[in-house]
């Protein structure tokens, strides 16, 4: 049965096949498989295989199968917060030193940064997403709010409020309440983790500290807002998107996928072209006036698998795959950023998205989420502690401090 | 003699995992830090057992249990009152139209109780905005007691046509003669109900539900699908699914699994010595 199955994925005297586990996209991924296929002019070929379409369900199976040290897996597409358990794990192949030095030439900080573990890279940046503030021109301007100048959350809440609109964010217990609780800690000037270390009993968490506390504030001041919309407790990215569609829609942040997302649907003759014209863009707003925020950052780093039979090839593979010419390609068909600061000069990519600037800059300002191998724990101890964000309190903070610190511990369950 | 070689598999199959579970429970063990396994003893237990987390996933698996067996033992006995009465010519229709819902995957089923009363794609709020306290920012899985009444429901739809066909096979078994005699007797519908027909179908009743609380005792699906154990509203499963899959704490989950199966082992063993089920009479052996 091993040696069956061992066979499909393996080299019979042809062409080496490499497997790459890819999160599900509008199809570029596949696309770029092929186009490095037929650049490697036979040496290797590449067979993309889709992972989970949840961030959790791709990790949880990625690593299920490495554990199991399984020998089909040969590139990963990995979400930014993957990288440390993995290469912790030992399940990533070591990045060869030229090559390393090659791909993280022009690289944004924030992505290049969620590719490295214990000072050296583990995986090659391919695409960063940032989330952005969007909002109506003619919401903003109704307020009297100066959208050329940062905007606080403070003044997002109230102007929504005055205006009787709609401020999107994602208050679902989800990953990305913690996406928010991390820009909000960040752009406060603090860390969810204040001590990092590979042992678990070692890590200091940092929630319970003024800017952790100050982070709560803001969360909680936004779900109570009264201009959030209905179900803000379950609302997630798409269901913002769509909110930022309709007629009550103000203020929103969120990945740029929704400017794609509103270009498809006036195509499809479901949106009003006057609907996107509104559509308005600045950096994630700051916690305090005069502190620059910190946006989030997500995207996909490429991993190659320790139990790969290929790993140089696979190596050479992702240097093709992560080329600015194919992240250019990448951005412009799938709406994927790329990771690569130079992508955003391309003419095409300034004419797909008008934003492509604002993209480039809040990328450059982005701050990781925590870097840890016990990512799960501090993810799962922040969406218990702070869903739903209405509920956030001034001991919210003390409280996820605990838990988490007792959890990484193995004193208490999750 | 001759089931020999069905029950070596059914051991291999069965006792083989269980052991292996509850000897990892005896560990402190990371998946992806195989190397620093360590024997804690009882240790993960204790953790377990004194932890609030754990008694809160328990009472709402036994409310759950509770709610949805009794509703789906009412309802069911209904509906296989119904298909033995109904006139042979659509009794074949019948069966299938009820069975329907068991034949859904759980999945697929939580999926669309989840869309239905999901405030954006939902139409339930539309339906009963008629009702006091139901409008059309009604957000169902905003809260604890809303979201485990759209779970219950949604099992309730599901598995009552499982528990209907039991009981349809122990009506069956009441012996038409005695129904005769009491009706010669005199007695109303409703003695015949209680005094002839349910205690003949005792044993086919408690099968139903020892099979059913068992199940419902295990239930996952429905939570993870629709609210993701948020408010309140995680499962013993959940529980395990999240230590052990999500966190990757080999030990602590197989110790969470070892419990929820010695929860069950209690159920069965209360069902059978408690009632006296006795399994054999009712598959028509007694």
């Amino acid at each position: 049965m091993a040696s069956s199955l061992a066979a499909c994925g393996s080299d019979s005297g042809g062409t080496p096949v490499l497997n790459w586990y890819i999160n599900p996209d509008s199809g570029g991924q596949a696309e770029i498989a092929s186009r490095c296929t037929e650049a490697s002019d036979g040496a290797y070929r590449i067979e993309v295989a889709q992972l989970p379409r949840t961030s959790d369900g791709q990790r949880e199976q990625l690593v299920r199968r490495l554990a199991a040290e399984d020998e089909s897996i040969d590139i990963m597409s990995l979400d930014v917060v993957f990288a440390p358990e993995l290469a912790q794990a030992g399940f990533l192949a070591p990045v060869p030193e030229d090559l390393g030095a090659r791909v993280s030439e022009g690289v944004v900080a924030g992505s290049l940064e969620s590719a490295t573990w214990d000072d050296e890279l583990v995986a090659i940046p391919f695409w960063a997403n940032t989330q952005l503030l969007w909002y109506r021109k003619s919401v903003a301007e109704a307020a009297g709010l100066d959208m050329s100048q940062p905007v606080t959350w403070d003044q997002l809440i109230k102007a929504a409020q005055d205006q009787q609109k709609i401020l999107s964010a994602q208050g679902r217990r989800s990953e990305s309440l913690t996406v928010w609780l991390n820009a909000l800690i960040e752009s406060a000037g603090g860390h969810i983790i204040a001590e990092n270390s590979t042992d678990p009993d070692k890590i200091k968490l940092g929630l319970d500290s003024d800017a952790g506390k100050r982070a709560a504030e803001v969360m909680h001041d936004v779900a109570v807002s009264g201009a959030v919309g209905p179900a803000f407790s379950t609302s997630s990215e798409d269901i913002s998107a769509s909110q930022f569609e309709s007629a009550d829609a103000g203020f929103m942040v969120n990945w740029p996928f929704v400017w794609a997302q509103a270009q498809t649907k006036v195509e499809a003759g479901t949106l009003d072209q006057s609907v996107p014209d509104d559509y308005g863009w600045a950096l994630y707003p700051r916690v305090d006036a005069d502190t620059p925020s910190a946006p989030p950052l997500g995207g996909i780093n490429l991993g190659v698998s320790a139990f790969s039979r290929h790993a140089d090839l696979a190596y050479d593979a992702t240097e093709c795959i992560t080329s600015d010419e194919n992240q250019t390609y990448y951005m412009n068909t799938n709406g994927n950023p790329a990771s690569s600061a130079a992508v955003y000069d391309d003419p095409e990519v300034q004419k797909v998205y008008p934003m492509a600037d604002t993209i480039r800059d809040s990328l450059a300002a982005a701050a990781p989420r925590p870097l840890t191998p016990y990512y799960s724990e501090v993810t799962g101890g922040i969406q218990r502690e702070y869903h739903p964000p209405a509920s956030v309190s001034d001991s919210t903070a003390q409280r996820a401090d605990d838990l988490i610190t007792a959890v990484l511990r193995g004193d208490q369950l999750l | 003699m001759l089931a020999g070689p069905a029950f070596v598999v059914m051991m291999l199959v069965t006792a083989y995992p269980i052991l292996q579970a509850v000897w990892y429970s005896l560990f402190n063990y990371r998946l992806t830090d195989p190397e620093n396994r360590s024997f804690v003893g009882l240790g993960n237990y204790l953790v377990i057992l004194t932890d609030s987390l754990w008694w809160q996933a328990v009472a709402v698996t036994v409310l759950i249990t509770v709610v949805t067996v009794v509703v789906e033992l009412v309802l069911g006995f209904a509906l296989a009152l119904v298909m033995s009465k109904a006139l042979q010519a659509i009794r074949p229709i019948l069966r299938a139209a009820i069975l329907i819902p068991y034949a859904v995957i759980t999945v697929v089923s939580a999926f669309s109780w989840q869309f239905a009363f999901n405030i954006t794609t939902g139409f339930v709020n539309s339906w009963l905005s008629w009702l006091p306290g139901i409008g059309a920012d009604t957000d169902w899985f905003g809260g604890k007691w809303t979201s485990l009444l759209v779970i219950c429901l949604a099992e309730i739809w599901k598995t009552t046509p499982f528990i209907s066909l039991l009981l349809l096979a122990g009506l069956a078994q009441v012996p038409d003669v005695l129904q005769e005699a009491a009706q010669v007797d005199g007695a109303t519908w409703w003695q015949r109900m209680w005094r002839v027909t349910i205690p003949n179908m005792k044993a086919a009743i408690m099968v139903a539900l020892l099979f059913r609380s068992l199940d419902a005792f295990r239930i996952f699906d429905s939570i993870f699908v629709m609210t993701a154990g948020a408010n309140g509203t995680e499962s013993v499963s959940f529980l395990a699914y999240r230590q052990t899959i999500s966190r990757v704490e080999i030990g602590m989950g197989s110790a969470v699994s070892v419990l929820l199966f010695l929860c069950v082992v209690l159920i069965a063993f209360s069902f059978i010595k408690g009632f006296k089920v006795d399994l054999s009479q009712a598959r028509g052996e007694g």
